[in-house]
């Protein structure tokens, strides 16, 4: 009884090829081998933002073998939505992905539109694609941070929430909240924006794209930075499509595919706008992706502030709270900040929809990740790991 | 000065010296934590620290109190001994290693002829320290963290020597007091201006063997949490955090005394100047700890043993040719 502990009282927990550790680490902790160590990264680790929990073999610091546990997180947002009635689960959206909720907002809104066939005026999708791309980039500049503070940068974060800020405070304005929005209604949005609005909007285009040239010269062109992301944390085009990713990591790929282009919604095709692809397939590419895409967004705001209508911010005879959905299904999909959102919405006629399904981009960005990470360092491993814009919430639900 | 030698007066002198070194450690912590977060503040467009005291300048202090008055968690399966006795061996050679340094004309505590020799084989203790933290702590980032503080460090040190021995040959003196004195009083009379490139690599290897960012890999947090002393707390972690900012200061010193005319001056030779220049290079220190990215670790190596390494024998060599062939 040489290794007697409260925690392991018969010692034969730790011998290898034995069972250790919880349900999900069963099968991982079986095939260790000799001479390798397994690491428990998380749910509380400064770099798996917030609860992912990721195992790792380690043999010295290369990362033989690597396992995402999730669950940590899990609320049951699909499940709530069987028992609320549909206009009720709107401000589920808001929290699934806290950082990109308006994008949640938009699929699930769009779903049960398209199953009920409402309009949405012209000035709504306007002010739709706005806070849209407005909350991409909030959305962008958190990652931006939380990744460059993953490679040991501590400062970029504290700007990267100093521009936020000016986000929220825009975003506020017609929202009412700063991180948690609950923006669209069916058959419209909750607020028209005011002068304010569209002058603070105004203010921040020119100043954002000032701060991007910043972040270019300090961050981005950091030797040390592109020596931590060049070449590391490979996801090619073939690896992308096997496991489903989509977003800025099969963008980074070299495969062009957005939903704003490919099944153009609201009134994407109305403006001028590129689609940032890089053929890099590394850390680097998927930076740079982003980045860029904080610049297309700007332009796409730019264009529809310029060009939005008078008009009313939603229908009339708009939905009430207890607004049944037609029976139906229907099947919308939308590009969010970190890949593909769709919301699957079946409804048999009755209060509340039978049966939402939410497809999260996170969860499949996630699968490339034990793959990737494979025979890298544990830096590189973590820096992989950002680059893959994780946010827990929306791959638990 | 052999041991046997010193005499009474001189241990008197030996002991309040130590005294006043466990003094200037402690205010320097003080004054550091402070102007790194000011500095930190500075460099993020905040303004960092402002609530307790005028300016928030009683801020380090509060910290100190509730570091005091934190619990010491102790993680089952710990090497008891080693746990204990690695904060305390990480704080107190650092103690010794001021003694040479020539703070002023008049103000050395133990005027030896190789002072420098006595700084860099007792800088090798924070290294045992960080070793045996992480290893006692039976936590598996402890051991990375510590495993990566070895190798960092010893790889390091080498350049660091090479580059300081670069300006002991052109001295002729491993004496601190005269590598000052052999400067002279305006900034284009000191080393830094014949050894630029012994600088340069003291410059970087100082950030690495102090374990600072972007060289900060032993606790590097986004990869290891804390590295070696993710288990300590309270008085335990206060006590690594003052041998850094110790550390950081003998580093500064030294870089001052070698290479930036030590206490000497445009006007008026003294202390002060020593102080001012040290603290400029702590400055910059932490200038560049807010400023960069981590390097990855193979990198840091490659950095080393690749260009630090080769440069510095280079450098040696020069300065070697120079001093035979040409003179001082």
């Amino acid at each position: 009884m040489s290794n007697f502990s409260f925690l392991n009282p018969f010692g034969v927990l730790d011998e290898p090829g034995t069972y250790m550790g919880d349900f999900y680490s069963h099968n991982f902790s079986k095939k260790a081998k000799e001479g390798t160590v397994i690491l428990n990264l998380g749910p509380q680790h400064p770099s798996t933002h917030g609860v992912l929990r990721v195992l790792v073999e380690l043999y010295g610091e290369y990362v033989m073998r690597s396992e995402p546990v999730l669950g940590y997180l899990h609320r049951s947002h699909e499940k709530m939505a069987e028992h609320k009635t549909a206009y009720g689960f709107l401000p589920n959206m808001g929290r699934v992905d806290y950082l990109n909720a308006i994008g949640w907002n938009w699929a699930y809104a769009a779903s049960c539109e398209q199953l009920a066939g409402i309009q949405v005026p012209e000035r709504a999708e306007y002010l739709r694609v706005i806070s849209a791309e407005l909350n991409r980039i909030s959305s962008h500049l958190v990652w931006w941070g939380a990744f460059v503070l993953d490679l040991g940068a501590f400062t970029p974060i504290l700007y990267a929430f100093d521009d936020r800020e000016d986000l929220c405070d825009i975003l506020q304005r017609v929202t009412g909240s700063r991180l948690t929005m609950n923006y669209f209604r069916f058959g419209g949005v909750g607020a028209d924006g005011d002068e304010r609005f569209f002058r603070l909007i105004r203010e921040f285009i020119p100043r954002m794209r000032e701060r991007l040239k910043m972040y270019r010269a300090l961050v981005t062109d950091n030797v040390i930075l592109r020596r931590r992301l060049e070449g590391i944390g490979s996801m090619d085009a073939d690896m992308c499509l096997r496991y489903g990713a989509t977003g800025p990591i099969l963008r980074a790929a070299g495969v062009r595919r957005d939903v704003r282009k490919a099944i153009p919604y609201g009134i994407y095709d109305r403006f001028d706008y590129e689609i940032p692809v890089a053929d890099r397939c590394d850390n680097f590419g998927r930076y740079w992706v982003r980045v860029e895409e904080i610049e297309q967004s700007l332009r796409i705001v730019e264009q529809a502030v310029a060009q939005i209508p008078e008009g009313k911010h939603i229908v009339d005879k708009a939905p009430k709270p207890a607004w049944k959905i037609p029976a139906g299904e229907s099947v919308f999909s939308v590009e969010g900040a970190r890949g593909e959102i769709s919301v699957h919405v079946i409804s048999d006629g009755g209060k509340s929809p039978y049966r939402v399904k939410l497809r999260a981009p996170g969860f499949s960005n996630l699968a490339l990740f034990a793959e990737a990470a494979e025979g890298t360092l544990l830096a590189d491993a973590i820096a992989t790991l950002g680059s893959l814009d994780l946010v827990i919430p929306e791959i638990d639900r | 000065m052999e041991l046997s030698n010193i005499s009474i007066s001189g241990l008197i002198i030996l002991v309040i010296a130590c005294l006043l070194v466990i003094a200037l450690m402690v205010v320097n912590a003080i004054v550091m934590v402070y102007a790194e977060r000011k500095g930190a503040g500075f460099i993020q467009r905040r303004p960092g620290p402002y609530e307790v005291g005028p300016w928030g300048t009683l801020q380090p202090v509060v910290d100190s109190m509730k570091l005091l008055g934190k619990q010491i968690f102790v993680p089952s399966n710990v090497d008891f001994f080693l746990f204990f006795a690695a904060p305390v061996l990480a704080f107190f050679p650092v103690l010794l290693l001021f003694l040479p340094i020539p703070f002023g004309p008049f103000l050395t505590a133990l005027k030896v002829p190789d002072g420098i020799v006595l700084i860099l084989a007792f800088a090798g203790f924070g290294l045992l320290a960080n070793l045996l933290a992480g290893y006692a702590s039976n936590n598996k980032y402890g051991v990375l963290g510590a495993g990566r503080a070895v190798s960092q460090g010893v790889a390091y040190e080498i350049p660091m020597i090479l580059a300081l021995l670069a300006v002991v040959f052109q001295t002729g003196s491993m004496n601190l007091s005269e590598i000052v004195e052999a400067q002279g009083r305006w900034p284009w009379s000191w080393n830094i201006l014949c050894q630029p490139l012994a600088f340069f690599i003291y410059l970087v290897t100082l950030v690495a063997e102090t374990n600072r960012a972007p060289f900060d890999l032993p606790e590097g947090e986004s990869e290891l949490t804390a590295g070696f002393h993710t288990e300590y707390s309270g008085m335990g972690f206060a006590l690594f955090f003052l041998a850094e900012y110790a550390n950081m200061l003998l580093v500064s010193f030294v870089c001052a005394t070698f290479f930036l005319g030590g206490y000497k001056g445009p006007v008026l030779d003294g202390f002060w100047w020593t102080f001012i220049k040290a603290y400029l290079v702590m400055m910059f220190i932490v200038w560049i700890r807010w400023t960069f990215p981590r390097v990855r670790f193979d990198q840091l190596l490659n950095i080393n043993w690749k260009w630090l390494l080769p440069l510095s024998i280079l450098n040696l060599w020069i300065t070697a040719v120079v001093v035979n062939f040409i003179g001082k």
